[in-house]
């Protein structure tokens, strides 16, 4: 057997837009049209789109290969391809082994049947026999935590229930190649790491995943390889820490100046010591250079700044009025300039910066790029979470249980 | 094809697992459970019932038993059929979230459709049986017939389905097309009335496909005689054609599915 678990040479995938007959009734009279009309009306070319141009990769057994891309950029295609739901236009692809996918886990539930019922239903409809489901029955309840209501009709779940008991199912399947996407993003904070904990033990097992996220911190944590789509091409495919600074650095810049703005951002940018840079390390130095310009008068602006992690949430602001700096007034035309130092005491992951200019005595906002820049926290094994705290363990010691024993 | 048949086989537990799912929510969230199998054949053996009192009333012969019985023995599989291909219309269109996100033969939607109302069919059918003897209607060698008759039913209803099924997905407009045919459908199908009425002329109903295998049910049951057997293969044909071209057809379009639903 080879060392390739699945891959994909040289995968094209057309879609056709706009006009489409769903219906007879728009059919035939387009059909009858079709032929009394002469043929000087093909425009079918310029109604076709590529999804998919050119993909080749392959992932070997046992690897996991992260693939990112912004919306539209063709991941879902590529795993619809892989799992054979669609066909490629052109392209041939090899897949060695049960291939099993983590798409939408809870897609093959009827709300009517019991939890234990689904469980069947959706192992069955995943691709496992009724013996296999049978053997691992006892471990997928455990995995789900929801043993009580296993004989419950899963239209009375919570969702977070629901979502569990989905995963639970799909993670036993023990396939040769796993495609998992976006499917962290059910469940609470709990249940996701016990996702990624399953899928870092299933590749440990010797399974081949190709794990789809724009979760970057996920991808990271999973994935030695990362592949990078954009309007259905391979931009990058290399190490995953090389690939999310490419990601990251692609990021949109800044809006054209709009022309109702009085003052505008004109530039924002991050850098350490030697230049601009999206790639950090735990705990070093980052300088933000911020430039705004004023199309008409104003008073008494001042320039924020903020992070933001991955869920959008606030994790540290500051502004030159809060750092002790005057408010700044700019005449038309005039611009002006600031740079923080900023020490990223952030854990690993990815945080976008947000930039705004604000004046504080009205609590009116002037203009807001957001988000501006998305830099990336290089991991430190040693922390989790969103800050980093800079632990250090300085005792430790294990007491023996007490021998005493109780007098009634 | 040989190969797409042996991975359907391959997914055998999931159509009974699909099947099962049909079945068991259907019975489940209908309060009367196991009448609605009943249900509707039960009306049409009335209606037909009453369309034969008319029939004898203006041609002045009594009604007799045998034709009560003949009108039953039909109208059950008739419901079957009509359930079937309504059934199977909705199959793929119905169960969008798994065309669309999970991988297996598709077939195995229509399929299962056509099996879940065969259930129903086999709860009618003891139903069926009880009124038979309930009426006195013997039985005979030619019960052997029955099997056979039926197997040929479920061939030409997945056939059908396998169709309807796939053109339902592609044009949204074929499920109305589909009810207006099994609602006008039973005007012609030897169901309330029978071939023979019609004289030589009875000939041209039996290019129903439908027809023979209603015509022959009745024959082997309630008047104990050997179904036409010419007429029969020309059903059989039909079904069998039915399935291959069915099969074929759905096995051409699936791949178009998941980007068309």
């Amino acid at each position: 057997m080879s060392d390739v678990a699945l891959r994909m040479e040289h995968i094209y995938k057309k879609f056709r837009k706009g006009e489409v007959y769903n219906s007879l009734r728009d059919l035939i009279p387009a059909v009858t049209g079709k032929m009394f009309r002469s043929q000087e009306l093909d425009t079918g070319d310029r109604r076709e789109f590529w999804a998919l141009q050119d993909i080749s990769f392959e992932v070997k057994r046992g690897e996991a290969l992260g693939i990112i891309g912004r919306n539209g950029a063709g991941k879902s295609t590529a795993l619809k391809i892989l799992s054979r739901i669609m066909r490629p236009t052109k392209g041939c692809m090899v897949v060695n082994g049960r291939l099993s996918a983590l798409i939408e886990v809870t897609a093959g539930f009827h709300p009517d049947l019991t939890g234990m019922e689904n469980i069947f239903l959706h192992g069955t409809i995943l691709g496992m026999t009724k013996r296999e489901i049978q053997s691992k029955l006892d471990q997928i309840i455990a995995f789900s935590g929801i043993e009580e209501f296993i004989d419950t009709p899963v239209k009375r779940y919570s969702s977070g229930m629901y979502a569990r008991l989905g995963f639970s199912v799909a993670a036993h399947i023990d396939p040769e190649v796993l495609v998992v996407d976006e499917v962290l993003s059910v469940g609470d904070f709990v249940f996701q790491q016990r996702c990624l904990d399953r899928i870092r033990s299933i590749i440990q097992g010797g399974t081949s995943v190709l794990f789809v996220s724009h979760n970057l911190k996920s991808v990271t944590e999973i994935c030695q390889r990362t592949m990078m789509l954009e309007h259905g091409k391979v931009v990058a495919i290399d190490n995953s820490d090389v690939v999310i600074r490419k990601y990251l650095s692609a990021a949109p810049t800044l809006n054209t100046p709009g022309e109702s703005k009085a003052v505008y951002i004109t530039k924002v940018s991050v850098r350490d010591r030697n230049g601009e840079q999206s790639t950090f390390e735990s705990g070093q130095r980052a300088w933000v250079d911020v430039e705004v310009t004023a199309r008409e008068a104003v008073d008494k602006l001042a320039v924020v700044i903020w992070f933001t992690d991955e869920m959008q949430y606030t994790i540290f602001h500051t502004s030159t009025e809060r750092l002790g700096f005057a408010p700044f007034s700019l005449q038309p035309g005039g611009s002006y300039r600031c740079t923080f130092e900023l020490g990223l005491n952030m854990a690993h992951g990815t945080f976008h910066l947000v930039t705004e200019i604000y004046r504080y005595d009205i609590q009116k906002s002037y203009d807001r790029s957001d988000p501006v820049t998305s830099i990336f926290i290089g991991s430190t094994t040693a922390v989790g979470g969103a800050v980093n705290c800079f632990p250090r363990l300085v005792d430790s010691e294990t007491v023996a249980p007490s021998t005493q024993s109780c007098q009634v | 094809m040989n190969a797409e048949l042996q991975e359907l086989y391959r997914y055998r537990e999931l159509l009974y697992m699909i099947t099962y799912r049909d079945i068991k929510v259907r019975y489940k969230q209908s309060v009367m459970g196991f009448f609605w199998a009943i249900l509707m054949p039960i009306l049409i053996v009335v209606s037909g019932i009453v369309v034969r009192y008319a029939y004898s009333m203006v041609a002045h012969t009594p009604l007799r038993t045998g034709d009560i019985a003949s009108v039953a023995i039909k109208s059950v599989p008739w419901a079957f059929i009509v359930s079937s291909i309504r059934f199977t219309c909705f199959s793929l269109t119905g169960n969008r979230d798994l065309v669309v996100k999970i991988y297996f033969p598709k077939e195995i939607f229509p399929m299962a459709a056509v099996l879940a109302c065969l259930f129903d069919f086999c709860v009618a059918f003891v139903a069926l049986v009880i009124f038979l003897a309930i009426i006195k209607i013997g039985v005979s060698i030619y019960l052997l017939w029955v099997p056979v008759l039926l197997a040929t039913m479920v061939l030409f209803c997945v056939g059908i389905g396998l169709i309807v099924s796939a053109a339902s997905l592609f044009f949204r407009d074929v499920k109305y097309i589909v009810e207006v045919f099994l609602t006008f459908g039973i005007f012609f199908t030897p169901v309330f009335y029978d071939i023979s009425m019609f004289g030589d002329r009875g000939k041209w109903l039996l290019l129903n496909p439908v027809a023979p295998l209603l015509d022959g049910l009745s024959k082997c049951i309630a008047h104990h005689e050997a179904p036409d057997v010419h007429w029969y293969l020309y059903s059989l044909t039909f079904s069998l054609a039915a399935f291959l071209g069915g099969f074929f057809l759905f096995k051409h379009l699936e791949p178009a599915f998941a980007e068309s639903i």
